[in-house]
């Protein structure tokens, strides 16, 4: 196989001189999907944007080379490098949501490339240069596009899998869902017939089942095509399903490459071996995660010698001086002074005592119920009109009932905008219901005043996604904390209080000094941390996590589930645990109930649901989660996309995307049916009129 | 869309009453009905029956806002407020108090303050978008530096300073121009030059920085990258994608003052003798004209609505999004 991108000792640095990329070195070859790992800030964006000469301004290349073919990217003039961008080299990014013209069409935003980039569609090129100047303005204004090439961009919209591509390429990219964003960013892509495709995070911001189409989608096209692909992730599941070759980096430095095949049976680096050994799982059961203490480490604050030592339990003492070399060890390459000849016979054995302190075995089942929601519902008005009547509702949430026991966590699973938060909330009166029941504690929350009201809320507190976006940035840590306490009179005096919030500190894993600085001094981790020492702050009873670590790095991620795990042996503590992420359920709720379109499809014991999932959402919804071990089982790929909550589908929500659907099923909601042990499903295939007729 | 519109002009008329009533209080406040009649008929005649006199004359003997006298509804419309207000919604202006039609007087003033604002409107929305674009294609260099400097200098300026230097530089030394006055048709064209210029010189400084800080932040956009990354030039990165989405902001921006427009500009007008309805105002502000004032602030409230209305219209013609939904 033959390279056709090459780079040599990449270096880039900030204005301030430190260095985000420091040395980076590997080369893509045809047909193959090249994976750089890693988590935020350790430089694969930037690495990916130097590739394409997009780096931010200030930001600059301060050493090596990348070879395309027989020209250095680095040093062609930047006339010659706008015929590569798009052309030889084409990239799609994380965000497909902003990273689209909002106000072109996408017919128009395609045609551009194939403009710019004729190649094989000479054709298309002779044709828009003969009809000259004026089509050319007419292109440009109106927002459309030239007969030739608008066929072009239908065929490239298709290939793409959107279908009805001919109505499509006059929409904007506000009418198109995020996968269908996404499907349009590779068109564009596509569409200068690249011979090197880097994508940068290019599922991270979709859903798992709309992310496993459009990596099929890629694998698919790389397939057909034999281009080369750069794929940028954080996570190893995905990792385990695309890529030939990985290189893992971590502060700026590759410091492993392996084949997808060597890296899985025998990761060399610790920190490889710490990213496997940190991924929640339920074959873990009781057992913490092992979670990497510490965090990433800045650009102008590298550690002098390997700059894992600080987080590393290998770490000896040549470790802290010098940094390691780039070694190649049967072909997988590691930077490790384990495996040089100073490290000889300290690469054997595992570390001793990685595991933070132990667990106490989960409370059993017979514990009383703490919450118990039934039929909740949560209507938004659409209103339209002169008087702004209200022509239907949005079913955000639509009858979910759930149980809580005392010291227990129940997952809600789902995907965006299946309303899970919008549920979450009502449970906490943060949005009025429409109707329903939540009862805390035996009290009836709906209809309570807001005082009656604010006596109850000391029991239930909520952690939020966004560590950033949920702490007052002006606020000093121990402001925030005494915010609720003194807000809802728990705690005592004010002295009392600072000795509670020293106590919550050293729970949460934070010294008890870090109080008095602000939140954007803390990391992401930590400020998670923050957020959930403000809601124990006021010994809640309860704690509903909305995505708490879904804006978090693996090995953090890791940190945070060990966390809420050891607090719930701790203080009894019950978690409604919202997430659309399988692999933490397993590991951290006892049970589960899945959401689809405002209701709850199938519920139960985690290990009866995600271990035979009967309802045929759940089952698609499993078996597209990427699995770190490779692909264990048959993939049901769902078509389409969930449909709006403000106009559901007759009968059962999930018929048009449901692979086994009946006719009854488009007629008629199912109820709800048992099936033995705890779970719980709503469908016809396990209704008993219908038996089993489909299974 | 067009219940959106009804909707918003019976909006309006709330907000028209009230700052009719606002107009109308502070001006009453400062200056009563005797007053007006003390100032109109100068100091030698005024006896309280040629108060009266005037005061009947004119319509100002009635009670301001509540009269007592009268009977059930008429509490409330035998009075001055109500009197002088409900005519105006018909756009119904009244006289001025030496007796002219005040609609009249705005019919023929509203030209000479449109020959101005209009091209000094035209002419600086595109010399600003131009120059805030040249600044946003040269980010970081030195050229940037410098028309960051050269605007916040101009900014700094008052444009007093502007009328009265142009004034003396263009017409007192060099006689390029005359220094004042106005004539309808072509022949105005030697009395609107020097205005107009200086008025565009005057927002320069605020508007291009404002602009080029639309433009920047829109520079830095994800989609901007992706544009990039296609293989476009800079310049036509700028054109085809960052001018479109920047002008969405700075055209609802200034789409909003173009009804105002007509109003003229009170301080050119006064100094270039421009007989427009900007120094009609501060003429009436000067001579205690309530006529004439409240005609005016009403005039503007309308037209300030009605520039929102084309604020919201103009956003549903560039912005799909809106459109669209
Ligand atoms: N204030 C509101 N008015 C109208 N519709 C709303 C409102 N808030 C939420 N929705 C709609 O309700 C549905 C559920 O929203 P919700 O935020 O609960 O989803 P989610 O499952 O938490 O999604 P995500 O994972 O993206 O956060 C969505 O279709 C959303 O658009
Ligand atoms: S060089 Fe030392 S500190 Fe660095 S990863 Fe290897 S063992 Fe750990
Ligand atoms: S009820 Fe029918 S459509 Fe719905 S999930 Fe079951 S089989 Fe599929
Ligand atoms: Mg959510």
């Amino acid at each position: 196989m033959s390279e056709i991108l090459g780079v040599d000792g990449l270096t880039v640095r900030l204005p301030n001189g430190a260095a985000v990329v420091d040395g980076v070195s590997f080369a893509l070859r045809r047909g193959e999907t090249f994976a750089l790992l890693g988590e935020s800030g350790c430089g694969k964006s930037v690495t990916a944007l130097s590739l394409m000469r997009l780096l931010p301004d200030g930001v600059r290349v301060a050493g090596g080379a990348v070879r395309l073919g027989d020209s250095d990217v680095l040093t062609l003039p930047e006339r010659e490098m706008c015929a590569v961008r798009g052309g030889r080299l084409a990239m799609i990014f994380q965000e497909p949501g902003l990273s689209l013209n909002p106000v072109l069409t996408v017919g128009r935003q395609i045609a551009e490339v194939l403009e710019l980039h004729g190649g094989d569609q000479a054709s298309v090129q002779a044709e828009t240069v003969e009809a000259g100047g004026c089509s050319r303005a007419r292109l440009d204004q109106s927002g459309e596009v030239g007969i030739e090439v608008e066929q072009r961009c239908i065929e490239l919209l298709t290939q793409v899998g959107i279908p009805d591509a001919p109505r499509r390429i006059h929409e904007y990219p506000f009418q198109l869902s995020g996968g269908m964003k996404q499907r349009v960013m590779i068109a564009m892509a596509l569409a200068g017939a690249p011979g090197v495709l880097i994508a940068d995070e290019p599922t991270t911001a979709l859903d798992v089942t709309i992310q496993a189409q459009v990596l099929q989608l890629l694998r698919d096209t790389q397939a057909e095509s034999g281009m080369a692909m750069l794929l940028i992730t954080h996570d190893l599941g995905v990792v385990a399903e695309m890529a030939h070759q990985v290189a893992v980096m971590y502060a700026g430095q590759i410091v492993e490459r392996a084949s997808r095949q060597q890296l899985f049976t025998q990761p060399l680096h610790p920190y490889t071996r710490k990213l496997f050994a940190a991924l929640p799982d339920a074959r873990r059961g009781a057992a913490p995660l092992e979670a990497i203490p510490g965090n990433v480490p800045t650009p102008d604050a590298m550690p002098p010698g390997c700059r894992f030592a600080p987080r590393c339990d290998r770490a000896w003492a040549l470790c802290h001086e010098r940094a390691p070399e780039w070694r190649e060890v049967d072909g997988q390459g590691v930077r490790c002074h384990l495996y040089a000849p100073e490290g000889a016979g300290r690469e054997q054995g595992e570390a001793a005592g990685a595991a933070e302190p132990g667990f106490y075995p989960a409370p059993d089942s017979r514990s009383h119920t703490l919450l118990e929601v039934s039929n909740l519902q949560v209507h938004f008005p659409i209103r339209r009109g002169v008087l702004q009547r209200q022509v239907g509702v949005v079913r955000a949430v639509d009858g979910v009932s759930l149980e809580i026991g005392a010291g227990r966590t129940l997952a809600l699973v789902g995907e965006s905008g299946c309303g899970k938060t919008t549920a979450g909330k009502a449970m906490l009166q943060l949005i009025a219901p429409t109707a329903g029941s939540v009862r805390f504690g035996g009290q009836e929350l709906i209809g309570l005043s807001a005082q009656a009201l604010r006596a109850q809320r000391a029991g239930m507190q909520m952690v939020f996604q966004d560590p950033y976006a949920s702490l007052n940035p002006r606020m000093r840590v121990a402001e925030i904390l005494d915010e609720g306490m003194a807000a809802l009179g728990v705690g005592g005096d004010s002295a009392a209080r600072q000795g509670l919030m020293d106590a919550l500190m050293e729970q949460v894993g934070l010294s008890a000094a870090a109080k008095w600085r602000y939140p954007h001094e803390f990391s992401g981790g930590q400020r998670q941390r923050i957020a959930i020492a403000r809601a124990l702050a006021v010994n809640p009873q309860l704690l509903i996590c909305d995505e708490p670590t879904s804006a978090l790095d693996v090995s953090v991620q890791a940190q945070i589930l060990n966390l809420l795990r050891a607090l719930q042996q701790e203080l009894e503590l019950s978690y409604l645990f919202i997430t659309h992420n399988l692999a933490v359920v397993e590991y951290l709720a006892h049970e589960v109930c899945v959401m689809y379109l405002g209701r709850i499809v199938e519920r139960g014991a985690t290990a009866e649901v995600l271990g035979a999932p009967r309802h045929p959402y759940t089952q698609a919804l499993l078996s597209a989660v990427p699995r770190v071990d490779g692909g264990s089982g048959q993939v049901i790929r769902l078509a389409g996309e969930m449909p709006s909550p403000a106009h559901p589908p007759q009968g059962c929500h999930f018929h048009p995307r449901c692979p086994q659907a009946m006719t009854i099923c488009r007629e008629t909601y199912p109820g709800e049916t048992a099936l033995g042990g705890t779970q719980r499903v709503h469908c016809h295939l396990y209704a008993e009129s219908v038996g089993r007729a489909g299974d | 869309m067009l219940a959106y519109l009804i909707r918003r002009l019976l909006y309006a008329i709330p907000i028209l009453v009230g700052v009719n009533l606002l107009t109308f209080a502070l001006f009453f406040v400062v200056n009563t009905p005797d007053d007006m009649a003390r100032m109109q008929l100068g100091i030698k005649r005024v006896t309280p029956e040629a108060i009266e006199k005037w005061k009947a004359q004119h319509g100002y003997d009635k009670p301001l806002l509540f009269n007592a006298q009268a009977a059930g509804v008429e509490k409330f419309t035998e009075t001055i407020f109500v009197e002088r207000s409900v005519s105006m919604f018909a756009f119904d202006f009244g006289y001025s108090d030496d007796g002219r039609s005040i609609s009249r007087e705005i019919g023929t003033r509203m030209w000479p303050s449109l020959a101005i604002a209009l091209p000094n409107f035209f002419v600086g929305l595109a010399l600003y978008i131009t120059f805030a674009l040249l600044m946003t294609l040269f980010r970081g260099t030195a050229l940037d530096v410098a028309g960051v400097a050269l605007c916040v200098v101009l900014m700094s300026i008052s444009s007093l300073f502007y009328i009265i230097g142009g004034q003396f530089l263009v017409s007192k030394l060099w006689h390029w121009v005359p220094i004042s006055g106005y004539a309808p048709g072509l022949d105005g064209l030697k009395f609107l030059v020097l205005p107009v210029i200086i008025g565009v010189i005057g927002g320069i400084g605020g508007n291009a920085r404002w602009y080029r800080t639309i433009f920047l932040e829109e520079v830095n956009k994800d989609y901007v990258r992706t544009a990039r990354a296609k293989g476009l030039s800079e310049i036509k990165v700028l054109f085809r994608h960052v001018l479109k989405n920047a002008l969405i902001p700075i055209l609802t921006g200034v789409v909003v003052v173009i009804p105002l427009l007509f109003m003229g500009s009170l301080l050119t007008e006064s100094f270039f003798g421009i007989p427009g309805l900007g120094s009609y105002t501060i003429d009436a502000i000067n001579m205690q004209d309530f006529n004439i004032v409240r005609a005016m602030v009403f005039l503007g409230s309308v037209l300030y609505i009605v520039g929102l209305i084309l604020t919201d219209i103009s956003y549903t013609l560039v912005d799909p999004r809106v459109r669209l939904q």
